[in-house]
């Protein structure tokens, strides 16, 4: 047994006496965990498997031991995610700490801040937040306006931002501010801050979904301590384009993960339409959930392919634009596929005359517009490829 | 399980891309067009790539063959697709080469195997009898007598029909039209008495025929594989047939959609060019997505195929379904975006529409591999 497989013989055995039955179960949206200050837990069970997690520094497997991760090689935190597919164990922790502001720490930060900030998101003791879009920049990201100005020894940070996901419920913001006004992309920052100083505002908004996870959040003469500039001064927008990049990746697998809870199209079909032989009832819905489910098989491939290619160097841009964008589009057309076969029984907005999966497919069909428009939409993603893998002219 | 091509297959696809690009290209297929050349290919240049093992890529060295495997043929055939080369690898190698391989008698491969290999034989397999692909529709009769068999009945868009030296007919000995017991193969032939071939001359240039057997008689030793049998056989064949098909149409569309992006970058109108504007920046960046995803499916098929994998069948549905999409997408696309000149006959650009089309109808359209696959998958 070489190195390897002893590594994964040593995993599995430590998953399957560690990860509680009841997560290893699919997993409603109410039960996530996202840590932070007032971490909550609504299944006793999701604590024991986060302390658990967090205890062996696997919440951040391949990060470096230094910052609180598990140091795991490349190979070895493969080996973890496929035993953990196996197991179908829960992801023990939720957090844009390690999906986006993590990343980019490692790359850019400096020895203090990586000290600072890495470990505590290892252990889910932080839930951040990222303060992008403003009510005035939203494809057009750089136009963004919120002032960091330069008081000497601090920023004086005035402006807005929108669509800041969860913002009501996270402890600290990585935040892009305008800190030269005299030109666009070159003249934006990097800044993290606390959420609790003074000046902070934070306002839910009301979605078709009828969820509020989206915020608007307003700073007016925040204070923020100059080493909390990440990167060089006005050059945050490289940093940006980077974070947009793990985002993008992690909406295309938010928008599938989402879609786990809900049972496969064609079952959905066959329940709803009828089996008549074996085959769902409907000739026509039979062939658009079979196109989708192909369709989807072909994007899982694709996905394989980009993985394989990276691994061996020979990967050519303008995949992550392109998951972002068939991901998402998949994911549209998979609830109004679903929809179509639920007819009247996926209309119902709440009450006991529907039951409750129903009532999910509902709110979530309307949830999934938001993939295609979030973390840069579809029409820029089209771009993106047009311009970096095309090269096709301005 | 891997997706991606080793130095071989690579160094492979290299020669094949300069080869084609070289010997045979789309003018090639215009020659062959305008010059009514009855043969529709180029027999010395098969012969030189039957020189270089691509006639026996599929075939184990017993036969003269390389072994090269289906992902080596893919790149064979993707690159055909480029240039739209006109061989009889789909008839020789990708259906008959198998077929023979794998049902047919010891006497049978050593007769016709080494003879593939080198280029001297072309094979044709005779299925089709109605206008859509439906294998177990086969009517053509075969009747069993003292001497061996009786053929009776019509075939038609046979690949290479007119011109092949043997013909692997698919005939019905027992059951109905409809039923996949009672089909069995024989080997008719090319100058059989009673055997009347018809060129038929298709929009893509390329080769097809009906068939008609009157009282054609053959030998015993004319059956090919089991009687009443050859339904597994056939379905796995056409498999190999379906994916290497959707290796040819990747290639294609890869090439209409590279020269496409060629001419948005070229062509100026209002002082511009036409690939600044944003309406055809994003028709152009869902073409490329089309084709990323078709390219996946293409190569997990070739390897399921050279796994031998129990998957093969869903992954020859998905392939070709793809395949057919992506073609009909970006042929469509190429042509609309290349404007006026792209309706004309001396711009290259419709001739990939036109052999998209037939490459469509050929072993099942999308709609045919949707049906499939759901039905391969219990939908």
């Amino acid at each position: 047994m070489n190195a390897l497989e002893r590594f994964r013989a040593k995993t599995r055995t430590w998953l399957e006496e560690n990860c509680p039955l009841s997560m290893r179960t699919p997993m409603p949206e109410e039960e996530r965990v996202w840590g932070g200050r007032q971490p909550k837990f609504e299944n006793p069970d999701s604590k024991i498997w986060f302390d658990r997690m967090v205890a062996q520094a696997w919440t951040v497997p391949a990060w470096p031991k230094e910052y609180g991760g598990g140091g795991l090689s490349r190979e070895e935190s493969i080996i973890l995610g496929e035993e953990m597919g196996r197991l179908k164990c829960r992801v023990p922790l939720f957090s844009f700490g390690i999906s986006m502001l993590g990343p980019v720490l490692l790359k850019y930060g400096t020895p203090e801040q990586k000290a600072k900030h890495l470990p505590p998101i290892a252990r889910g003791e932080l839930r951040w937040c990222q303060g992008y879009s403003e009510p005035g920049a939203g494809s057009d990201l750089a136009s963004l306006k919120t002032r960091a100005e330069d008081k000497g020894n601090h920023y004086l940070v005035n402006g807005q931002k929108v669509w800041t996901s969860y913002a009501h419920l996270a402890d600290w913001i990585f935040c892009l501010v305008r800190t030269d006004t005299t030109t666009k992309h070159a003249g934006i920052s990097f800044l993290l801050f606390d959420m609790t100083t003074p000046g902070v505002e934070t306002r839910p908004i009301a979605l078709i979904s009828g969820g509020s996870f989206f915020c608007e959040t307003f700073f007016e003469d925040v204070i923020v301590p100059k080493d909390q500039l990440v990167g060089k001064l006005n050059g945050g927008w490289d940093i940006a384009k980077q974070l947009l990049q793990h985002e993008r990746g992690m909406i295309a697998q938010i928008g599938r993960a989402i879609g786990g809870k809900v049972p496969p199209v064609y079952k959905v079909a066959k329940k709803y339409l009828g089996d008549e032989n074996g085959k769902i009832d409907d000739p026509a819905l039979r062939d658009a959930v079979v196109q989708h489910t192909m369709n989807d098989r072909a994007f899982d491939l694709t996905i394989k392919r980009a993985a394989q290619e990276s691994e061996a160097g020979t990967a050519s841009g303008g995949a992550s634009s392109m998951f972002k964008f068939y991901g998402t589009e998949q994911n549209k057309k998979k609830f109004e596929l679903i929809m179509k076969c639920v007819g009247t029984n996926g209309l119902g907005w709440e009450g006991d005359e529907f039951d409750d999966d129903e009532l999910m497919i509902c709110r979530t069909w309307l949830r999934s517009k938001g993939n295609s428009i979030e973390g840069g939409t579809s029409e820029i993603q089209l771009n993106v490829i047009a311009k970096r893998v095309l090269e096709l002219p301005d | 399980m891997s997706l991606l091509l080793n130095e071989e297959q690579t160094l492979l696809k290299d020669y094949t891309h300069s080869f084609f690009g070289e010997k045979l290209p789309i003018s090639a297929l215009r020659a062959l067009r305008d010059g009514k050349n009855e043969t529709g290919f180029d027999r010395d240049l098969w012969r030189q790539m039957a020189e270089m093992g691509w006639a026996g890529v599929l075939l184990p060295e017993t036969y003269g063959g390389v072994d090269f495997g289906y992902k080596g043929l893919g790149q064979v055939l993707e690159e055909s697709g480029r240039t739209l080369a006109a061989t009889p690898l789909v008839s020789t190698v990708l259906l008959s080469a198998p077929l023979v391989l794998e049902v047919g008698s010891d006497a049978q491969k050593q007769n016709i195997l080494p003879a593939i290999v080198s280029g001297d034989l072309i094979l044709a397999l005779a299925l089709e009898e109605t206008p859509r692909h439906t294998p177990a529709n086969t009517a053509l009769h075969a009747e069993a007598d003292s001497d061996g068999y009786i053929l009776n009945g019509a075939k038609t868009f046979v690949l290479d029909g007119h011109i092949a030296d043997q013909l692997i007919v698919v005939t019905r000995t027992s059951g109905a039209p409809g039923d996949v017991d009672g089909l069995s193969m024989f080997l008719v032939d090319g100058g059989a008495n009673g055997l009347t071939r018809k060129r038929t001359t298709l929009v893509d240039s390329r080769n097809a025929a009906n068939l008609t057997f009157n009282n054609v008689r053959v030998e015993p030793d004319a059956l090919l594989g089991p009687v009443d049998r050859a339904y597994g056989a056939l379905e796995a064949v056409l498999d190999g047939a379906r994916i290497g098909l959707a290796a040819e149409m990747l290639g294609s569309g890869l090439e209409a959609f590279k020269r496409t992006i060629e001419y948005l970058k070229i062509r100026e109108q209002f002082g511009v060019p036409i690939g600044s504007f944003q309406a055809l920046k994003h028709r152009a960046a869902l073409m490329f997505c089309e084709l990323e995803l078709t390219k996946s499916t293409v190569l997990e098929a070739l390897t399921a195929l050279d796994e031998k994998r129990s998957d093969v069948p869903q992954l020859a549905s998905l392939a070709k379904a793809k395949a057919c999409e992506m073609i009909e997408l970006v042929t469509n696309e190429a042509v609309q975006m290349h404007g006026g000149i792209g309706m004309t006959d001396e711009e290259e650009i419709g001739f990939f529409m036109k052999r998209a089309r037939v490459a469509q109808q050929t072993f099942g359209d999308a709609g045919f591999h949707r049906d499939r696959y759901a039905t391969l998958m219990g939908f």
